[in-house]
């Protein structure tokens, strides 16, 4: 089992988010997810400057078996989008804590909106996906 | 639960992610499906074909029964060990199942069938074959491993009892031969040379462990499909079902029109529809726009939704997606595929799209 990063806040559907020094939150997808997925093969990003909402479709990722949409995990601003998964999808699978990151969101507000999980939470609700 | 083969502690062993397939507990992949889709593209890997269904036909009349259940010709088949792949079509033309059928003897046919088309099948194939006085018996006690690539054979020939092997390297393609316990024929569903070995059950992790000993790479099912959607082979379920002709998807190959007189089922309906020039065509696509074609998608051609993909995915030797869909009648070289609502650019191109190691498709 894949030790989670301990300052990362984690969504139901297998996201996590950093929050940066500059009140910018990167979302990314986790080991869990891209296991699940397999060998990606393309990412659909977001534009700059979209806005996206709370559980709304932000970004998709497809690996060779399947396409899965990424949902916005918080009301806010795309300020950056990973450029480089354009010609190295891959890096999400080796890298999905860091190299693999795919959008950098402004919030609209806090976003402590409740539905977002410890590490311990997180470790808690892929403990019972397995069982 | 689903079934397991005589392998499947093999494949938890090799790290293999375990999915349901049919009913069947199977290997998706031991790690990366890419890297064993280029195992087999460049070397060699070996697939745990062992829930696909075995039937043995057997009777004085079994050449004469298949001559009416299958709309390829196994009078075509005079050596023993000779192959043919061929639909068995229900009355109305549509296919029930696609197989390959073995020519062993005058009174012996080994048929090979899908693991998800297995019930209906062997029902379909037992009420027929009771007009015939023909045994059907499934052979569930054996074990089948495809060995698929360029070095397969080299790599998988000792495997083989030695007083077999020189004649099993002679084999030639679509051809095979009883080598003491095993049955070995060089064919596959890949696309690149190499052999299907059917052995008895125990045996079957012996060999597995001389294969990954040598340098062959475990490959699942995931590698299994993407290295198929290249070679521009069927998927049954996908490609064509029972409410499908092999006219409609790409198998007119198979069918065996002459001797005009050989009534197998569903040649009436077969018929009527190759005379019809508006019968759906089955072609291959390459993604021109970045993303991934999917199986269901729309197919837009000459501005009409006028087609749908049947197997869509992304090609790990072309670096592009690609795909096969059934569309309308017509000389087209262009297309247009709905993905999430995006209409984006296809070429149509004739398959396969790789095959032996090659991209056979202009890029």
């Amino acid at each position: 089992m894949s030790d989670l990063p301990g300052d990362l806040l984690y969504t139901s559907e297998h996201e996590w988010l950093r929050r940066e020094d500059d009140g910018t939150v990167t979302v990314g997808i986790t080991d869990h997810a891209q296991a699940s997925l397999g060998d990606l093969v393309y990412v659909e990003l977001p534009e700059v400057g979209q806005d996206v909402d709370n559980g709304g479709d932000m970004a998709v990722v497809e690996s060779v078996k399947a396409a899965s949409d990424v949902y916005a995990p918080i009301d806010g601003n795309v300020v950056a989008v990973n450029e480089d998964l354009a010609d190295d999808p891959e890096k999400i699978n080796s890298e999905p804590y860091g190299e693999g990151w795919i959008v950098r969101i402004q919030p609209a507000g806090d976003i402590d909106n409740g539905e977002l999980m410890t590490p311990d939470a997180y470790q808690a609700l892929l403990d019972a996906e397995d069982g | 639960m689903g079934s397991k083969t005589p392998l499947f502690d093999k494949h938890v062993e090799a790290g293999a992610r375990i999915v349901d397939f049919g009913g069947w507990d199977m290997p998706l992949h031991y790690g990366s499906q890419k890297e064993e889709h280029h195992a087999v593209r460049g070397k060699a890997g070996v697939f745990d074909v062992s829930h696909m269904t075995i039937v043995d036909l057997r009777g004085d009349r079994a050449g004469e029964f298949l001559r009416q259940l299958l709309a390829n010709d196994v009078g075509k088949l005079k050596d023993s060990g000779k192959a043919l792949y061929t639909c068995m079509l229900n009355e109305q033309g549509g296919v029930i199942d696609d197989l390959i059928v073995y020519y062993m003897n005058d009174t012996w046919y080994r048929a090979i069938v899908n693991a998800a088309t297995r019930a209906k099948d062997l029902a379909w194939i037992r009420q027929h074959a009771a007009d015939y006085d023909v045994d059907v018996s499934e052979r569930a006690e054996l074990a089948m491993l495809a060995v698929q690539g360029p070095d397969a054979r080299e790599l998988a020939v000792p495997c083989i009892d030695e007083e077999w092997r020189a004649q099993a390297l002679a084999l030639k393609p679509f051809n095979g031969m009883e080598a003491g316990d095993l049955f070995v024929a060089r064919t596959g569903y890949t696309g690149e040379d190499g052999w299907e070995v059917v052995m008895p059950a125990a045996a079957a992790p012996g060999v597995w462990d001389r294969l990954l000993a040598a340098g062959v790479t475990p490959c699942g099912l995931g590698a299994r499909d993407t290295l198929r959607l290249e070679a521009a082979m069927n998927l049954y379920g996908s490609d064509m079902d029972e409410t499908i002709s092999p006219l409609e998807a790409g198998l007119g190959w198979t069918v065996a029109w002459e001797p005009a007189d050989r009534d197998f089922i569903g040649r009436g309906p077969l018929e009527a529809l190759r005379n019809d020039p508006e019968y759906r065509r089955f072609v291959g696509l390459l993604l021109e726009d970045k993303g991934v074609l999917r199986n269901h998608q729309r197919v837009v051609v000459d501005g009409k939704a006028d087609g749908e993909i049947t197997s869509g995915g992304f090609s790990p030797t072309i670096g592009r997606s690609i795909a096969l869909a059934r569309i309308a009648a017509g000389d087209y070289d262009s297309a247009q595929v709905d993905v999430r609502g995006k209409l984006l650019s296809v070429r149509i191109v004739k398959t396969p799209f790789v095959r032996n190691g090659k991209i056979r498709i202009e890029l």
